[in-house]
């Protein structure tokens, strides 16, 4: 990305565009990846609820997968996954595996 | 408040507000401030202004040129984010006085523990005590993560951290925390309550009621750090929930001088031990020799409990 | 042709007040010190018996005033405040935010000392402990001066090359609570002089959320500070032209620094605030005596004009320069500013005088002791020591 020189910078060093961190990958920070078996999933949507940041979608009411740009792999959300009978439907696995 | 009756509030209701908090924020894996930012922005309905003390959450959300706030959000130092959302506050009056404003707003004060327990306590409590329709809400990890872990006041006893290790002589923290809600809730302020992330309903439903409220309201809501802590990093809710069963950190609410225990774990209270084994903040408390350590940490949240629940008995419903 | 005045006798601080009515801020955060009090009290009451619109914070801190200050403005409306001294020294750190956050904010400074020992009277520790705040600085001689430059201020501070707070200095307690002669504009022709006040992305524009505050790293310090001092190189002129304005409305007409007798001047003394007006009378006695001595008083004092100073000192053969303030270890602040304006020029013998702090009074007698001194070292090249102190008992 293009650096601003000081000429192009907003007023004050506001940003007006709410929300661009969004561009911001933070995926690479992952050395776990949550895997979601879609199977076992009862779509209570804890992991949604309980993500800090802000990776788990939703469509519909639904559980769709991983925003894997920007999830850090903390576990949070397999950690809080009820799953089905005891089946976890989101498993922590090794990154690049 | 709304007269008509409301659909119950589930996590599929919930799931179709945009998040006004994006990815993409630089805040460590697993942190617990960035869940509850997001569950307090799912109760907001109106347009709402925040405020942002210095801390992690700040730095690691707004940093140049990105900000992960969709809405309205503004920094300006460590110890005020109570005295700015006040001038914010006061100017959205002035303006709507003057008919250059039509809508209804909500402001919402940022801090962690140390801008709001220490170091912006007196601006905190200026504005509490003036009556600014303005909700407060600290995210409490229990000490001054962002610089790298220093005591708080709202670090519990026996803390191993930077500035008050574990050491030979002086096996971490020697005192209690502050118990700020109830300090908050001596202002007389329209709605006070600690909260929890591990329980969003709980969560949400406060900070609804107060914004609902007429005037000044403060939340302290729980939020684990990995770092500080040193647990692992998909303990936020587990250890926000613990902390919770154990009495360490009850759910209540003081609405209009009325104390209510929103949730007592009564046979199922967990004891102390359970709360503080995981974190290895509190590890030499475990070392032989530091028994006392733990019987004092057990006495000291018992006593807060038994007092918190004599306040319920006697200016509860 | 000048507007009709009204001819009033008052207070400093009940000018800076009367200033402040008329003007009508939407916000006004403050809190009470000696000797600004004053300010806040009578603006209270014109709060109160409904004499403006403005809301008032009445914040448990001056730190808080200049917080909530820099909240109310960047939520997108006029501010104003006053201070002094200790309150001026809690409000450190919020300063710099104010104006790198760019926010026309606009306070009176009754200039005071700094403790220790504890002082309530004035001198000018106060605003040369901000001076590098990144505020627009402006500095009274008298009550009639300050309250004219708080009616200027918003103009200056809100215009589209500046946009940065503004401070109006004038002298605890000498001026600030000594009854003058002097000039009030009629209300209207304020509030057409000031205008009304759009704020640049304001955050009550909720419909277009903005960040304000980032962190911002290595990778992009230096470009926002250098976007902030492009907007101080464009303050002289903005305060040049609004101050040719408002000559036109009110008849007084202000330099970005007066002179007094300084065109064919050989002696001269720099001196800020009230003691400027016995240094004239000073000069002009001295002057009947034949000796060619004037003064130069500086008005805006950040950003601090240089050439035009250094070109007005040029010709002097020796200037003293009299600092209501010290700067432990080094030389007065103005003598530094003076100095560096002097130095593309051969230029006069330079020495510095520090007087009344504290409150301590500059008598005529001190000036003439000033004056004699300077005429002295005009005449030998030689100065005896560069900077000490006056009217202190040795």
């Amino acid at each position: 990305m293009k650096q601003m020189n000081w000429k192009e910078l907003p007023h004050a060093g506001t940003i007006l565009d709410a929300g661009n961190a969004h561009t911001y990958k933070t995926g690479s920070w992952r050395s776990l990846k949550p895997r979601w078996i879609e199977e076992n999933c009862i779509q209570c949507l804890f992991c949604w609820i309980y993500c800090p940041d802000s990776s788990v979608m939703v469509k519909d009411e639904k559980m769709t997968g991983f925003d894997y740009d920007h999830c850090k792999g903390c576990g949070v959300c397999a950690m809080e996954c009820p799953g089905k009978k005891g089946a976890k439907a989101i498993v922590m696995e090794e990154e690049g595996k | 408040m709304s007269t008509t009756q409301e659909k119950p509030m589930t996590l599929k209701s919930l799931s179709h507000k945009k998040d006004l908090l994006t990815g993409g924020h630089r805040m460590c894996s697993g942190c617990g401030a960035p869940i509850v930012l997001r569950q307090v922005l799912l109760a907001v309905e109106n347009p709402v202004v925040l405020t942002n003390a210095t801390g992690c959450l700040e730095v690691s959300t707004c940093l140049f040129p990105f900000t992960a706030w969709r809405v309205p959000w503004m920094h300006s130092a460590f110890e005020n984010s109570a005295a700015t959302a006040s001038g914010i506050e006061t100017m959205y009056r002035a303006l709507r006085k003057k008919g250059k404003i039509k809508k209804e707003m909500n402001f919402i004060a940022i801090g962690g523990d140390g801008g709001t327990y220490d170091i912006g306590f007196q601006s905190l409590s200026g504005a509490m005590e003036r009556g600014h329709k303005m909700l407060y809400i600290c995210y409490d990890n229990g000490a001054y993560m962002n610089t790298g872990i220093q005591r708080s006041s709202a670090t519990p006893f026996g803390a191993d951290t930077t500035t008050c290790p574990a050491g030979d002589v002086v096996p971490g923290k020697p005192q209690r925390r502050k118990d700020l809600t109830r300090i908050m809730a001596a202002h007389n302020v329209a709605y006070a309550a600690q909260a929890s992330p591990h329980n969003w309903k709980d969560l949400i439903t406060k900070v609804k009621k107060a914004l609902a409220a007429d005037g000044p309201s403060y939340m302290g809501i729980i939020a684990p750090c990995n770092r500080g802590w040193r647990c692992q990093t998909n303990d936020a809710i587990q250890l926000s929930k613990l902390a919770v069963d154990a009495c360490f950190w009850p759910l209540y609410e003081v609405e209009g001088g009325k104390w209510t225990i929103n949730y007592d774990p009564k046979d199922k209270k967990r004891p102390i031990k359970d709360w503080l084994k995981p974190q290895g903040r509190f590890k030499h408390l475990f070392a032989p020799g530091n028994e006392w350590m733990l019987e004092k940490f057990q006495q000291g949240v018992d006593a807060d409990w038994e007092s918190l629940k004599k306040l319920q008995e006697a200016f509860g419903r | 042709m000048p507007t009709a005045t009204k001819t009033v006798a008052v207070t400093g601080n009940q000018a800076v007040a009367e200033a402040l009515r008329q003007i009508n801020p939407d916000v006004v955060p403050a809190y009470p010190i000696t000797p600004s009090t004053d300010i806040v009290q009578r603006f209270s009451e014109f709060v109160n018996n409904g004499e403006v619109d403005t809301e008032m914070i009445l914040v448990e801190s001056e730190h808080s005033a200049m917080s909530a200050a820099i909240g109310a403005s960047a939520a997108g409306g006029r501010v104003a405040t006053a201070t002094s001294s200790q309150g001026m020294a809690l409000m450190w750190e919020m300063l710099f935010i104010a104006s790198g956050y760019r926010l026309p904010i606009f306070m009176a400074l009754v200039n005071r000392a700094l403790s220790a020992p504890l002082n309530i009277h004035g001198d000018h520790s106060d605003g040369m402990g901000m001076r590098d705040s990144g505020w627009i600085q402006l500095w009274s001689e008298n009550a009639q001066e300050a309250y004219d430059n708080m009616v200027m201020a918003p103009r200056i501070a809100e215009h589209m090359d500046v946009r940065l707070p503004i401070i109006v200095c004038l002298d605890g307690f000498i001026i600030s609570h000594s009854i003058e002669s002097m000039k009030y504009l009629p209300d209207e022709e304020v509030k057409k002089f000031v205008g009304e006040f759009a704020q640049l992305n304001p955050l009550l524009d909720t419909d277009n959320p903005k960040s304000i505050g980032a962190l911002v790293l290595p990778d992009y310090y230096m470009e926002h500070k250098r976007a902030q001092h492009e907007a101080m190189l464009k303050v002289k002129k903005v305060v040049q032209d609004v101050s040719a304005e408002f000559a036109k409305l009110s008849g007084r007409k202000y330099e970005i620094f007066e002179t007094y007798r300084l065109e064919d001047a050989e002696v001269v003394l720099v001196s800020l605030n009230s003691a400027a007006g016995t240094i004239k009378d000073e000069i002009d006695r001295y002057r009947d005596k034949g000796i060619k001595a004037g003064l130069l008083k500086p008005r805006l004092f950040r950003p601090f004009p240089y050439e035009e100073v250094g070109a007005a000192l040029k010709n002097a053969k020796a200037v003293c320069v009299m600092d209501r303030a010290d700067s432990f270890g080094g030389y007065g602040p103005m003598f530094m500013e003076i100095a560096s304006a002097l130095y593309p020029h051969k230029g006069p013998v330079l020495f510095n005088k520090i007087y009344g702090l504290g409150g301590r009074d500059l008598m005529p007698l001190d000036v003439d002791q000033v004056i004699d001194e300077t005429v002295e070292v005009a005449k030998t090249g030689k100065v005896k020591m560069v900077k000490e102190y006056i009217t202190v008992r040795n």
